[in-house]
């Protein structure tokens, strides 16, 4: 098995606080990779490195097994890096659809001056995706006019428009209220689902909630303090002391 | 004037007009305009003549604004167009209007070009203050060169067609007719390029730029591609003015006519090319009769009308025909 994305050694420090060090994970082709850990662990700053927002202090970060560390946020996205957004970003004053196609008019890396932003073809696989996240019946709507559940499912379906092979998702179910969380990312996943099994689409996504979080990831890392403090299959990770200790917060006192 | 170049108010689930109708609905609107123009008196065709010849340069900061950014230094580059249409015809005795037209076009754009990557990293109060200071580098250096007339610039001939002269008495219709098919064909090409992939990544820009990068798209090219296009837009508007009027000062790359190229664009709002013409039509009025009536004091009812416009308006004029819904 050979890993489609692994950091060596990866280091980050903002002045006195370690957002990272010696983060070592190799992560397969078509995984469910759920990041866990309290606020401040280094969940986001991890997902930020990857995708070039932030540039590591130390170490490296291997995609299909070249090297990517020092690559801007645009290289790395056309190398099938995609991400959504904590606070969904989005373009408040245009169209659901007009937001889907901005997506594919970037991903297509095919600019032009001529072809109509609205021409069929992007359109039709604009509106495949908004199905598939069940955002049809939004398509015409302005997005700031848009719930909050529904803009976090419209920032994650524009990532998915370039087809990407490593999906990240920065706490998807954040801002939802409880009972829709379970409805959400019953759609996410669905959405998802096909690409992962045919394309081994590899996914990670940061959660906070450990029901979601032992439902839908197929691997769990848990970060405390910048660094990893368990790695593996959700229930055994889950059970650990120091998860339990610092990211679950169960085990209070001996 | 250009033509008619946007979605009618229909509701947005609609197809938009399919080009091929935009099209023909401009070349319609501007074969009209032409034929009116017959029976136009003298003063009407050139204040139609100028209007559609710096709505150009209007365009060109419509097409910035689109991305979120205004330049205050348009000036600039209707000076270049202008001057280096003015120089080739006194200088190189080369006389056809058309071919001025895309020298002044492409000298604006040359010049401005090397600007453009620089200028791409600014946003808002910067990127108006730069674009502003280098039309003042201009102005400060035409007003210097003793050659190009210093100050008080200088005077050119009256231009040729396609081989044909022109005698004083066709040389005003001919130059309405060659500036509002100028007028036409960029404003038809501007209404491809806002519909286009990149248009609406421009419309992307201006609202969230990080995404765009996360996208896979490039903000910064976006943005220098804008300020070239708008380049040569105004040096196109420069040149016909200048072959209409027969003269030429470093007044037109002065703040003040900076600042009205601005008021226009924010008169027309972003979302309609052919109201940057009507928008353009309407300053050129109010200017001609209000200078008539009250010689002193035009600016002020200038800045009435835009004070009303910006109060009930703010969309600008072309939002009177193009509806977003807001529901």
């Amino acid at each position: 098995m050979t890993a489609m994305l692994q950091a060596r050694g990866v280091g980050k420090r903002f002045g006195a606080v370690v957002a990272a060090a010696e983060i070592n994970i190799d992560i397969a082709a078509g995984e469910r990779v759920s990041l866990i850990g309290s606020n401040g662990a280094g969940k986001t700053s991890f997902v930020n490195m990857i995708t070039g927002y932030l540039k590591p202090d130390e170490g490296q970060i291997l995609l299909d097994g070249s090297d990517i560390t020092a690559l801007a946020p645009r290289a790395i996205t056309r190398l099938g890096v995609a991400r959504s957004f904590q606070i969904p970003q989005l373009y408040g004053e245009l169209s659901v659809l007009e937001n889907m196609l901005v997506a594919t008019a970037c991903h297509d890396n095919a600019l032009s001056f001529w072809h109509g932003a609205r021409r069929a073809a992007a359109v039709e696989r604009a509106d495949a995706l908004l199905l598939r996240f069940r955002l049809d019946e939004h398509r015409e709507r302005r997005v700031a006019e848009l719930p909050g559940g529904v803009r976090k499912l419209l920032d994650i379906a524009m990532a998915m428009t370039g087809h990407p092979k490593l999906l990240l998702l920065d706490e998807p179910t954040s801002g939802v209220s409880a009972d829709e969380k379970f409805p959400m990312m019953d759609i996410v996943m669905g959405a998802l689902g096909q690409e992962t099994r045919e394309r081994e689409m590899t996914v990670l996504f940061v959660e906070h909630d450990m029901d979601i979080v032992e439902r839908y990831a197929s691997r769990v890392v848990a970060f405390y303090s910048g660094r990893i403090i368990a790695d593996g299959e959700p229930k055994s990770a889950l059970a650990t002391d120091d998860v339990r200790r610092y990211v679950t917060g169960e085990l209070i006192t001996e | 004037m250009a033509a008619t170049i946007t979605a009618p108010a229909a509701p947005r689930a609609k197809a938009a007009p399919s080009p091929a109708r935009i099209a023909l609905a401009g070349l319609g609107f501007t074969a009209l305009l032409a034929l009116a123009g017959l029976f136009m008196p003298k003063w009407l065709t050139f204040l139609i003549t100028m209007a559609a010849a710096q709505g150009l340069v209007s365009l060109g900061i419509v097409l910035l604004m689109r991305g979120g950014v205004v330049s205050f230094g348009q000036g600039m580059v209707f000076a270049l167009g202008g001057y280096a249409a003015a120089l080739a015809y006194n200088r190189l005795g080369f006389t056809d209007a058309l071919g001025l037209t895309l020298l002044g076009g492409v000298t604006a754009t040359l010049v401005a070009a090397p600007f453009a990557p620089l200028l791409a990293r600014y946003r808002g109060i910067f990127f108006a203050m730069l674009t502003l200071a280098l039309s003042m580098v201009t102005y400060g250096l035409l007003m210097k060169i003793e050659v190009l007339g210093g100050s008080d610039g200088f005077n050119t001939g009256r231009p040729t067609l396609l081989g044909q002269t022109l005698s004083d008495a066709r040389v005003g219709y001919v130059m309405y007719v060659l500036t509002l098919v100028i007028a036409t064909a960029m404003a038809l090409l501007a209404r491809v390029y806002f519909d286009s992939t990149r248009g609406l990544v421009t419309l992307a820009v201006r609202e969230n730029e990080l995404r765009v990068e996360y996208l896979g798209g490039s903000v910064r090219q976006a943005m220098t591609i804008n300020f070239i296009l708008a380049a040569f837009a105004g040096g196109c508007g420069g040149a016909l003015v200048v072959l209409s009027l027969g003269h030429i000062d470093p007044n037109f790359s002065y703040w003040t006519t900076s600042g009205e190229f601005v008021f226009v664009a924010i008169l027309a709002g972003s979302q309609s090319v052919l109201a940057v013409f009507v928008a353009s039509t309407v300053l050129e009025v109010v200017r001609s009769f209000s200078s008539a009536y009250f010689p002193n004091t035009w600016q002020l009812a200038l800045g009435l009308f835009l004070l009303l416009v910006i109060r009930f308006l703010p969309g600008g004029i072309g939002s009177l025909w193009i509806k977003r819904s807001k529901k």
